[in-house]
């Protein structure tokens, strides 16, 4: 399944960055979507995949704790979720505001913010 | 101990002298020239002992780790020249007093002054190579404050930079030079290099060596074609001129080259080309001294021609030679050093340089005239003055080897010029009738006529009894390059010989030369056109080429498009890591590709064709609906690979979005195709490379073996600690609560954004 991953991620980092790579601001939010999704994704897989053993010990006989999935990279990547949505909703609105004060979407236009 | 603290004792004080000088006002040159006088008598100390044939040699770690130490040495060549450094150091300081009386910045020029003493004695003292090039290079930065002093005249600032880029790059290629040596014998030490002279010039590393070193010595010292920036230089303040590009700094190359002579010489890559350099240089220099009218450029032009005599010997490098070198070193700091002076106290005491103008000011300044004629004379080669013993030995070294008559009819072509160029600056401003000039001449104060005078009256003193140096200092200085017992004894009357016969056959033609000097200008006038393509055009169209190209690369680099900055950093990460990475393809790992379940594998799948779809869609909404399928797919993987509370996150969180996304797009305009399709391609073409990067960097990493896990300690303590079994729990509100914290407080932050976004904005405020 690592494997899998690894063209997933490689998949998910492409389309990113094609999309980041637009004059589009809409399309440019987009791929920072799809960058954020493959960066979470990579973490997880690199952490290692384990299956149906999640860290969590409730009832868990002490030494199957040793078996569960690795906590750490989870912890990192819920932050980066949470964190991620928060930069997102903020460049969304702020692109909002920047094409209805230039009037357009195109990067090469957005020179000024003067209206 | 003694050696360090009079080299770095110039440092402090020259740090110190500005405060100095807001105190002492005036009398600062004197109070300051104490110091170098002091440093004079010290290194006067041992004379004795180092004629007698000993060194002294300090040596302190300074970084051990690379075995380079903070190392000093003083053998009869570093005394002669810590004797001219020190000795017209102090006349320069009170030289300076005078000449730039009141001046606004007079004390950062003394500071300066003495940052440059400091880091010339370093650099003949200093015994390590690295050391040598410290020294060497803070001479070039001394250099290039002084130089570019008058701050304000753009003249001055390109000058200062003409040098600073000449010399520094000389510089960089000497540094190249001793690292190259180290490699070749394994020290860093002078006095241990100049041991291994056979094993050095039998080294497959030899020919660099001596070609890095060499272009060290030939920038700093003015060699042609390097010798453009010297005459530049002449935009300094005079006492700069004086002491930094006639007496000491520039001869920095020929010390380096009679330093390192037992280490590299004798052989027909050096013999040839520092004879060959020099002597090119030597005549040009003095063909173009000829023609100068400024005083001060004819005095550098014949200090690059000096400069190229004592290269020339230095290469020719026979006893002899290297004898007439030493000898005509010290004389010519004598006599340059005060004609320069000179020309400066006429220039402030009658308000122009211009030969052509200047006369009869004997009248109006008696001692100056004196020491221009003692110093023209000395320059002339008249016997009885200290610069006679320096032409006939210069003449003998090149007779007694009969395969030099090229070298022996420049040589006399040179030294006919120098007699001409001698009388033009030291004598022809004082005699005949006095010109009318826009000031009225008077004899310049004390401060200005002690340096020349002494430099001057020295020269006679030791050109009567040359007994006084002959031994004592000049002596060890030839030792310590030939490395072997030589005679010396200057006499001022060796009997009728012919090269005595040659000398006066010299000085009669070179007054010729100086009598018919305006009609044999007007002869050879069509040289004119030449000067617009020497060297100084090389340097300006590099200078300006080099411009250009950062010009156009930045233009490349920073062209304000996000995406061209996105595009050369993915790009140049991409071919660096991909490049390391294909060196070794075979390693990475496909082996679990197969080992998935079918319910896995969807929504791996799902991802690939759902980002697929974002990029293609022309719809707004479908991109939207798009980038949703591949955020609750991830949710899918987080769910199937035991991430219960990320899939809980994730699946929130990309509803949160996918509404938000819908929202916003709502009042944004429609998608447009902006960019060509070959921009396109580019692109998709750059995606793919970089994505198939991150997927090859992927594979590798599995193969890689992990260090044992910070992870284990929070499962061992997530109950005992903090008692709560949700392991990702504990750590994100236990373990790393402030982090969370921190994180709170950016979604608080972005939430005060979105909401001031969205509440304020003028468009509201009007229609309110």
């Amino acid at each position: 399944m690592e494997t899998l991953l690894a063209f997933v991620v490689g998949g998910l980092y492409a389309a990113g960055l094609y999309m980041m790579l637009r004059r589009s601001v809409l399309k440019l939010i987009i791929g920072l979507g799809l960058f954020g999704h493959a960066a979470n994704l990579l973490i997880f897989t690199m952490g290692g995949l384990t299956r149906a053993q999640p860290p969590i010990l409730f009832g868990l006989p002490a030494d199957a704790a040793a078996g569960v999935a690795d906590p750490l990279p989870q912890a990192l990547i819920l932050t980066a979720i949470v964190i991620g949505f928060g930069v997102q909703a903020f460049a969304l609105v702020l692109i909002r505001r920047a094409v209805q004060a230039v009037g357009t979407d195109d990067l090469d236009q957005m020179k000024a913010t003067d209206t | 101990m003694g050696l360090v603290s009079a080299v770095l004792s110039g440092f402090v004080l020259a740090l110190i002298a500005p405060w100095i000088y807001r105190i002492a006002r005036g009398a600062t040159g004197w109070l300051l020239a104490i110091f170098p006088l002091a440093l004079f008598a010290y290194f006067l100390s041992y004379i004795g002992a180092v004629a007698a044939g000993d060194v002294v040699r300090v040596s302190y770690p300074w970084v051990p780790s690379l075995g380079i130490n903070l190392s000093f040495y003083l053998d009869g060549l570093s005394l002669l020249f810590a004797f001219l450094i020190t000795g017209i150091g102090a006349l320069v300081l009170i030289y300076t007093g005078g000449y730039l009386k009141d001046h606004s910045h007079l004390g950062r020029f003394y500071g300066f002054i003495l940052f440059f003493m400091a880091s010339m004695l370093g650099v003949v003292l200093a015994d390590n190579t690295m050391g040598l090039f410290l020294f060497w290079e803070l001479t070039s930065v001394s250099s290039f404050l002084l130089i570019g002093f008058e701050h304000e005249k753009e003249s001055s600032r390109a000058a200062a930079l003409q040098a600073l880029l000449v010399t520094a790059l000389g510089g960089m290629a000497l540094l190249g030079g001793f690292l190259l040596l180290n490699q070749a014998v394994g020290s860093w030490e002078i006095s241990e290099l100049v041991r291994q002279g056979d094993a050095i010039r039998t080294h497959s590393l030899y020919i660099p060596i001596v070609l890095l070193v060499l272009a060290g010595a030939f920038t700093k010292s003015a060699q042609f074609p390097f010798h453009f920036w010297l005459p530049s230089a002449m935009e300094a303040p005079t006492p700069v001129s004086a002491y930094l590009h006639s007496a000491t700094m520039v001869k920095a190359g020929v010390y380096l080259l009679a330093r390192m002579t037992p280490a590299l010489a004798e052989t027909a890559l050096w013999t040839g080309t520092v004879t060959a350099v020099g002597a090119v240089t030597m005549v040009f220099g003095a063909a173009i001294a000829f023609r100068q009218s400024d005083l001060k450029l004819i005095l550098a032009y014949s200090t690059v021609s000096a400069l190229g005599i004592m290269m020339m010997l230095l290469g020719v490098g026979t006893a002899g030679a290297v004898q007439a070198m030493v000898v005509f070193l010290f004389g010519h700091a004598l006599y340059k050093g005060a004609l320069f002076m000179l020309a400066g106290a006429i220039d402030h005491e009658a308000g122009t340089r211009d030969v052509n103008r200047l006369a009869g000011l004997r009248s109006a300044m008696p001692v100056s005239a004196a020491a221009g004629l003692l110093a023209a004379l000395s320059m002339a080669a008249v016997p009885a003055l200290f610069g006679f013993y320096g032409k006939e030995l210069f003449y003998e070294s090149l007779a007694e080897d009969y395969l030099m008559p090229v070298l022996l009819f420049a040589s006399v072509l040179t030294s006919m010029i120098f007699v001409a160029v001698a009388v033009l600056a030291g004598i022809k401003p004082f005699i005949g009738e006095t010109t009318s000039s826009a000031k009225q001449p008077h004899e310049a104060p004390i401060s200005l006529w002690l340096g020349p005078v002494t430099l001057a009256a020295t020269g006679l003193v030791l050109g009567l009894w040359p007994s006084m140096v002959d031994k004592s200092a000049l002596l060890p200085a030839i030792h310590a390059v030939l490395w072997r017992p030589v005679f010396l004894e200057l006499a001022l009357w060796h009997g009728l010989n012919p090269i005595f016969l040659l000398s006066m056959a010299t000085l009669a033609s070179g007054s010729g030369l100086f009598i018919f000097r305006s009609r044999l200008l007007r002869l050879f006038s069509w040289l004119d056109a030449l000067r617009d393509c020497g060297p100084r055009n090389g340097y300006s169209l590099a200078l300006a080429g080099l411009n250009a190209a950062a010009q156009a690369q930045t233009r490349v680099l920073q062209s304000g498009y996000l995406r061209y900055y996105l595009l050369i950093v993915v790009a140049t990460a991409t071919v660096l890591s991909g490049y390391k990475l294909l060196q070794d393809i075979e390693s990475l790992s496909f082996g679990r590709l197969f080992d998935v379940t079918f319910y896995e594998a969807a929504p791996a799948l799902l991802i690939l064709l759902a980002a697929f779809m974002a990029t293609r869609v022309r719809s707004r909404l479908a991109a939207i609906a798009a980038l949703g399928v591949v955020g609750f797919s991830v949710a899918l993987v987080f769910v199937l690979f035991s991430a219960p509370d990320l899939a809980m996150t994730q699946f929130s969180i990309e509803t949160l979005t996918v509404i938000l996304f819908v929202l916003v797009f709502y009042h944004l305009p429609r998608f447009a195709i902006l960019s060509s399709a070959w921009t396109r391609a580019r692109d998709t073409f750059v995606a793919l490379t970089a994505g198939g990067l991150i997927t090859a960097i992927m594979l590798k990493a599995s193969g890689v073996e992990l260090h044992p896990k910070i992870s284990t300690y929070y499962i061992e303590n997530s109950v005992p600690l903090a008692h709560g079994h949700n392991i990702v729990n504990v750590i994100l509100v236990e373990f790393r609560g402030l982090d969370t914290l921190g994180e709170i407080t950016v979604l608080a932050i972005a939430a005060v954004g979105v909401y001031a976004l969205l509440k304020f904005w003028p468009g509201k405020t009007e229609t309110r």
